[in-house]
């Protein structure tokens, strides 16, 4: 297999190229968790404003997690795509429903 | 066919982890395996979710959780998710030295989460006298960070087992999948700890 | 490991070979077995309960032992019998049908098998051990919670064993299906069954987790004294009916779909044409399938969730009729203008039809949530889930064996006694159920020990009991078919039926690498078209070579061996705490068994070319 072996050096460039993407994604991804933690730490907002925004960056921060260090962006990964989103739509559900239809 | 897949550099496949059938079968199985993960979880923090303010008269969440620990715990475990990203470029760019490092650093950050929760359990128990049994709130907060714990601790032991074992027989196509899959399962481990602690903590904290 | 190795052996050779197989024939096979013998445990439970209820007031069975009855009726049936059976029918055609030479994960493979056999054996052993489950096979908490003795633990420690298994099966045949397809066999030309199998993976992957969840939730409150369901510490047992019903509506589609494939390749066999709109099919199929997770809450329409909730559920509910129905439709076009033959396969699976049908109406009545409150809990409901479940899955399970059995065991089943015993069963079955939606509306409650006389209910009742051991006897012809099959039964060909897909290409019963040469598949039917282009055989998309074939394992049978240990320990730790000796056991083994399974290679064997071709002579 000579043109699939990364012995030349446009492969080792490429990993590169990625792993800085990594690295970037990466330096997001703490970014968004000290924004998360100083919102509640500094107690500026109110309830109403500080919840949906920890959850967008949390569900941000996840997509990077699994887009750039899980490789879900890359070819070949259509099928742990679909089932993650699947998982994902049941998970939704089933949360949902425990938040909202559960009377006390 | 021969029974020895070692690699050098010459003949590494872009891709070791998927180079073979069973590499291939194993990355698909542990995705969907995350798949349900996924749901085995959202039904945890439903639970959580729906039985969070039952408190029972004992502590409420704003009582107990402090802020620093969590955060401590968090880059712990942020980070060995980028130390194992390390470790898969130095996977597919076949330098086994340096991938079993990084590993290593991996399992060490993993640990020091692990002590960190351990901690924490204690402290509840012996501080505030908050425990499994108090409350429904209790039981549900112990069932879902211990559920993610039990899986720290699973992904610990299954990356010194594989790390110990190949020490000496360097990276090859049939253990490439192995290394490969655990490090999506620790992925998937720090992305249920971004949501414990945005959900549990900080939530807990805002109220 | 040679070929012919494996032929002259002793019974502890034989035995021996069973419990280490990584075969998915063979794993196939032990699912038979083990998911006939829970059949036939569950079908004699429902004897017992339709004895009881012969006449009025009758003492047949005490109340306590009534109510273990009936939960250990349908959790049998469910857990242990149906599902387990669809699962060996999957394991023994979805591999020849994609044309692969085994499963993606033939250790993962015979590790559910086990763990299934031993949870149910633990389930089982309730009855010896103080009693079985009493709470019904939904366990509604606070009764399941409240239930004295050890018979919920059972419940409990014996389904989260067999449904690790489950789950592990449909992460298997997944995996299989996306990667080891036979050069050619694009999802689009996939045999119904193959893709009924692929989306009833999919569910078990969604579902089962939920199921996890909540039986972990109820052990931990029954014995290690949390309070999720304990209204007093503020516990919510609302809870516990989500997290079944989230896990159990997409369950009966589990159930389900795999018999919709297997009625659309038998009908298609035997009308001799190709399965009308088989691509309105598929997307009928994975329709079905998604609207499946969000209708648990029709379960409870009664609970009290509040009427936008109902109403949401309601519609739902009612759309699943529509690709149901496209399904029927298609059924029915298949046949028409067909060349058919009616055998034993074709009978069950021609009455699967109107008896389904009746089913899923019933199942649109019950879907109207303010009639609901009218039906709930009463026999309308109890005939309702027969009606589809026995009409449609148990039907399906006896068409597929009559009509794989040869590529099974290479023998044909008796049409005599096939027939026999599918008019006894489907005549008992009728006469059972169709009474009972009148019982029901009526007001006969479900899950009641005793009714009294003169209300207008020992008729029906009669009548119903009447049909179970018509049932119970076409049950028992079907038995003596099989082990009379089994001695002088007539030998098959390769492909008896004239068949249309890969499996049919074949010996019957298949060597143990299936193919020798990956078949080339050219279309929808590969088989078929071969034969109308006369040449009546697959060509090899690979020159004969030699063959990779996994290492068989004893480690999936001493795994379970060690969960059901541990199984033991939680439920008595509860009265001694020496008995957590036997959880770190029975953890310590299994645990060290993944050890030994992880550091070990396991590089699996070839048979070679050489092989291969003194086997052709």
């Amino acid at each position: 297999m000579p043109d699939n072996t990364n012995t030349n050096s446009f492969q080792k460039q490429k990993n590169k190229d990625e792993m800085k993407k990594q690295l970037i994604s990466f330096a997001l991804m703490i970014g968004f968790t000290i924004i998360a933690f100083a919102i509640v730490a500094a107690e500026v907002m109110d309830k109403m404003f500080a919840v949906p925004l920890l959850l967008v960056l949390a569900v941000v921060q996840v997509a990077f997690q699994f887009y750039y260090f899980m490789h879900m962006k890359d070819r070949g990964h259509e099928f742990p795509a679909m089932m993650i989103y699947g998982g994902v739509w049941a998970a939704v559900l089933t949360i949902a429903a425990l938040v909202a239809i559960v009377w006390w | 066919m021969s029974h020895d897949h070692s690699l050098n550099p010459e003949t590494m496949p872009q891709e070791p982890e998927k180079a073979t059938l069973e590499g291939k079968n194993k990355f698909l199985g542990l995705w969907f395996f995350l798949g349900g993960e996924t749901v085995l979880f959202a039904s945890l923090f439903g639970t959580y979710l729906a039985l969070r303010n039952s408190t029972a008269n004992g502590p409420t969440a704003q009582d107990l959780f402090g802020l620093e620990l969590v955060f401590i715990m968090t880059m712990l475990l942020l980070t060995s998710s980028l130390t194992s990203v390390y470790a898969m470029y130095h996977m597919k760019n076949n330098d086994f030295k340096k991938m079993q490092l990084w590993l290593g650093i991996t399992a060490f950050l993993g640990i020091g989460f692990l002590a960190c929760e351990i901690y924490e359990f204690y402290h509840y128990i012996h501080e505030y006298e908050f425990t499994f049994r108090s409350s429904a709130f209790g039981s549900a907060f112990y069932t879902l960070v211990g559920f993610h714990g039990g899986h720290v601790a699973f992904g610990l032991s299954w990356l010194i087992a594989i790390m110990v074992r190949n020490a000496k027989r360097g990276l090859n196509l049939y253990n490439a999948p192995k290394y490969y899959t655990f490090s999506l399962y620790w992925h998937f481990i720090d992305v249920v700890w971004v949501f414990i602690f945005t959900v549990v903590y900080l939530m807990g904290k805002v109220g | 490991m040679s070929i012919a190795a494996a032929q002259k052996k002793g019974f502890g050779a034989f035995i021996w070979d069973y419990l280490t197989t990584v075969d998915h024939k063979k794993i196939a096979h032990l699912y038979l077995v083990g998911g006939g013998f829970f059949f036939l445990l569950g079908g004699l439970e429902a004897m017992f309960i339709r004895i009881q209820l012969i006449k009025p007031e009758n003492d047949f069975l005490s109340a306590g032992l009534y109510n273990e009855m009936i939960t250990m009726h349908g959790t049998t049936m469910i857990f242990l019998a149906a599902m387990p059976l669809l699962i060996g029918l999957m394991n023994a055609i979805m591999p020849l049908q994609i044309g692969a030479r085994d499963v993606a994960f033939p250790f993962l493979n015979s590790l559910g098998f086990w763990l299934f056999m031993f949870g149910g054996i633990l389930l089982n052993c309730s009855w010896f051990l103080g009693g079985a489950p009493d709470a019904g096979w939904t366990s509604y908490t606070p009764l399941s919670t409240q239930s004295p003795g050890h018979g919920v633990d059972f419940y409990v420690l014996g389904l989260q064993i067999s449904g690790a298994g489950t789950l592990m099966g449909g992460i298997n045949f997944l995996v299989t299906i996306v990667t080891m397809r036979a050069p050619g066999m694009t999802y689009m030309r996939m045999p119904l069954f193959t893709w009924t199998t692929f989306v009833t993976s999919v569910l078990i992957l969604f579902a089962f987790p939920a199921l996890t969840v909540g039986l972990f939730l109820l052990m931990f409150d029954r014995m290690f004294g949390s309070a999720f369901f304990d209204v007093a510490l503020g516990g919510n047992a609302v809870i516990w009916q989500h997290l079944f019903w989230i896990f159990g509506h997409p369950e009966v589609y589990i159930l389900i779909l795999p018999a919709f494939g297997v009625f659309s390749d038998i009908l298609s066999t035997f009308s001799k044409k190709r399965l009308f709109g088989y691509t309105a099919m598929v997307f009928a199929t994975i329709l079905i399938a998604f609207l499946g997770f969000m209708v648990w809450a029709h379960h409870m329409f009664t609970v009290g969730l509040g009427p936008v909730a109902n109403a949401i559920f309601a519609i739902a509910t009612m759309a699943i009729a529509v690709p149901t129905g496209i399904k029927i439709f298609n059924w029915l076009a298949t046949m028409w203008g067909g060349s058919i033959t009616i055998n034993s396969a074709m009978l069950w699976s021609l009455a699967f039809i109107p008896s389904f049908t009746i089913g899923g109406m019933t199942g649109v009545m019950l879907a109207s949530a303010v009639a609901d409150y009218q039906y709930h809990d009463t026999y309308f409901v109890v005939a309702h889930f027969h009606y589809v479940i026995v009409g449609g899955v148990v039907f399906g399970i006896l068409a597929a064996l009559h009509y794989w059995w040869p590529k099974l065991f290479g023998k044909i089943l008796n049409e005599a006694m096939g027939k026999w015993a599918f008019w006894l069963f489907f005549i008992g079955f009728h006469l059972t159920f169709f009474i009972q939606h009148f019982l029901g509306l009526m007001g006969m409650p479900r899950r009641y020990w005793v009714f009294l006389e003169d209300q207008g209910l020992d008729t029906g009742n009669l009548v119903s009991t009447i049909g179970a051991l018509l049932m119970g006897l076409g049950g028992l012809i079907f038995v003596i078919n099989i082990i009379y099959t089994a001695f002088k039964g007539e030998n098959a060909s390769g492909d008896p039926w004239d068949g249309r897909t890969l499996e049919w290409a074949i010996p019957s019963p298949p060597p143990f690498y299936n193919f020798k040469q990956t078949p080339l598949v050219r279309g929808l039917d590969p088989l078929w078209i071969e034969k109308t282009e006369g040449k009546g055989e697959m060509t090899g998309a690979e020159p004969i070579g030699d063959i990779h074939m996994p290492d068989g394992s004893i480690l999936p049978f001493i795994m379970s061996i060690g969960f059901f240990i541990a199984g033991f320990g939680f439920i008595y730790q509860t009265d001694q705490k020496a008995w957590l000796l036997a959880v770190f056991a029975g953890m310590g083994i299994a645990l060290l068994c993944m050890l030994i399974r992880s550091l070990k290679d396991y590089h699996g064997y070839h048979i070679t070319k050489e092989e291969l071709e003194r086997e052709a002579d």
